[in-house]
């Protein structure tokens, strides 16, 4: 098989070739007697895409707010670029599955909201803001407020607002679970570009195997009670052959009947 | 050109105006006056200057209240709403204050604080402070926590979160609550003149009626109605202006 398939036991940290933006060692998680993560470590190449995937209740989102500062490991540690995550900081910026868009507030408002909470200037987070807005494909929506937008362009607001604060890594939490079929198709075309234009580090949580093979470099599973990194899978072949041939590929195919069948026995 | 909203309200107005007339002239009772002969006795009132010195008696205490519970109603609202201790400490003050029969305390109040202005802005800010008090920290407690989680992510302060996210996502229920909590204080208001000692709007009430002068006494209640009607539309004038966005309901929708 032309597919890389590193598999590696739980408590082992492993340096995939380039360095990695953020490190993830020995994390666990309690919430009072429920044990979310378990000793959990894992590495995020630089500038790559690494979707976090696994059933509900495997603790991909919970890792993911984590390695944002939102939540406190109860034991372990994030490493952003080599330093120890505390809170919240400029490095990482974070994509909302529920959008969290201030109803308030209109399209360019929102975008610019990172910008205002650093401190930039009016005229210049404006600026930047509407340039944000115009990447995203939403010029001439920069005065709309959100109830106005369709579920997917919501969501690219929620974008722009993330790329706006121009951090190195973009933390996204499934992010395309509330927008339609074919919005999320274009969503992962676009991702696959931004992933390739843009020099920052991806971390993906999603519940969708296709989309996770779709779009990563690494594919992380994790599996549930307790949470755990069960395989570490880096598609190698079909990333290069185009948007337009990644589904029908031999190894794509393969890759998602594999996490399909180690899934499985974990789904109710 | 009116807007069909100001069109209905207008014809509501003039529906209940229209029955009050009716209701007079059959006569529900020889104590009801008809709206005529009451908007009669209104503008003789205005006309003579009794209107404008009772309002200047009635409306000091009933400002002062408002004010207070307006200032110290939100700020206790939003401290009670953003700290478990303190929710402990004063929800139960103000959900007694809100179920007391307050009639039956006043003479309680008067006893401690006597007839003068301090017991009448008491009165007023028992009957407004409690709503505003308690759905100002019930908004506060419900800020979905996605917002709050996006405040912090795109690192705003404790203070940012508060003033660009929390205040703003409470506001629709913070006004709802400073609209109850006003139309209560022009009954506070009313109350205690009627209770503790009769002057202004109170007075007027209480002398006509002593001297079966019904229009007078329904002019009077019908000026404090009014009034009350005219700032409430202006709150949701502030609201409007202040929050433009919360006419536009939730993007969670």
């Amino acid at each position: 098989m032309a597919m890389s398939q590193i598999k590696e036991a739980p408590n082992h940290i492993e340096v995939v070739g380039s360095d990695s933006a953020v490190s993830v060692r020995n994390i666990t998680k309690n919430y009072g007697e429920v044990e979310a993560l378990r000793d959990m470590s894992l590495e995020f190449p630089r500038g790559q895409l690494t979707s976090l995937l696994g059933p509900s209740g495997c603790g991909k989102t919970t890792l993911l707010k984590i390695i944002a500062g939102l939540l406190l490991p109860t034991s372990g540690y994030v490493e952003v670029n080599g330093k120890t995550v505390q809170g919240p900081g400029p490095d990482r910026a974070f994509v909302f599955q529920d959008f969290a868009l201030l109803p308030w507030a209109t399209v360019l408002n929102n975008v610019a909201f990172g910008l205002e909470m650093r401190g930039v200037a009016k005229s210049e987070r404006e600026a930047i803001a509407e340039k944000y807005i115009g990447d995203v494909g939403l010029s001439g929506f920069e005065h709309s407020y959100p109830h106005e937008l369709s579920g997917g362009m919501r969501q690219r607001v929620g974008l722009a607002r993330a790329l706006s604060v121009d951090a190195d890594d973009l933390l996204m939490d499934e992010p395309f679970s509330a927008v339609d079929e074919q919005t999320r198709r274009k969503f992962q075309e676009d991702l696959l570009n931004l992933v390739q234009n843009e020099n920052k580090t991806f971390i993906f949580v999603t519940h969708s195997i296709e989309e996770a093979v779709y779009v990563s470099d690494q594919i992380a599973i994790l599996l549930p009670r307790p949470s755990r990194v069960s395989e570490i899978i880096r598609p190698s072949s079909f990333r290069n052959k185009g948007v337009d041939n990644i589904r029908r590929d031999p190894e794509y195919l393969d890759i998602v009947d594999d996490i399909w069948s180690s899934l499985r026995t974990y789904v109710e | 050109m009116l807007s069909r909203a100001n069109l209905l309200k207008i014809l509501s107005a003039l529906v209940l105006c229209g029955a009050w007339e009716l209701a007079g002239r059959v006569p529900v009772s020889y104590a009801f006056p008809t709206f005529l002969d009451s908007m009669q006795a209104f503008f003789e009132m205005i006309g003579n200057g009794m209107m404008l010195a009772a309002y200047k008696e009635t409306l000091r205490p009933l400002v002062i209240g408002i004010m207070i519970s307006a200032v110290l109603g939100i700020g206790l609202g939003l401290w009670v709403g953003l700290n478990n201790f303190f929710d402990w400490l004063f929800s139960p003050i103000f959900i007694v204050m809100q179920a007391a029969p307050l009639a039956a305390l006043i003479p309680l109040l008067v006893l401690a604080y006597g007839i003068g202005l301090t017991s009448k802005v008491l009165v007023v800010c028992i009957m407004a402070m409690p709503v505003i008090v308690l759905n100002t920290s019930g908004a506060v407690r419900n800020t979905p926590e996605s917002f709050k989680e996006m405040g912090k992510s795109f690192l705003a302060s404790r203070t940012s979160v508060l003033l660009r996210i929390v205040i703003p996502a409470a506001s629709p229920v913070i006004f709802a609550g400073l609209r109850l909590g006003i139309s209560a204080g022009f009954i506070g208001a009313i109350l205690a003149e009627l209770k503790i000692t009769p002057t202004g709007v109170g007075d007027i009430i209480t002398y006509s009626r002593s001297i079966a002068d019904y229009p007078s006494m329904y002019a009077a209640i019908f000026s404090i109605i009014l009034l009350a009607v005219l700032f409430l539309n202006l709150l949701e004038k502030i609201e409007t202006i202040l929050f433009k966005g919360n006419q536009r309901g939730y993007v969670s929708d």
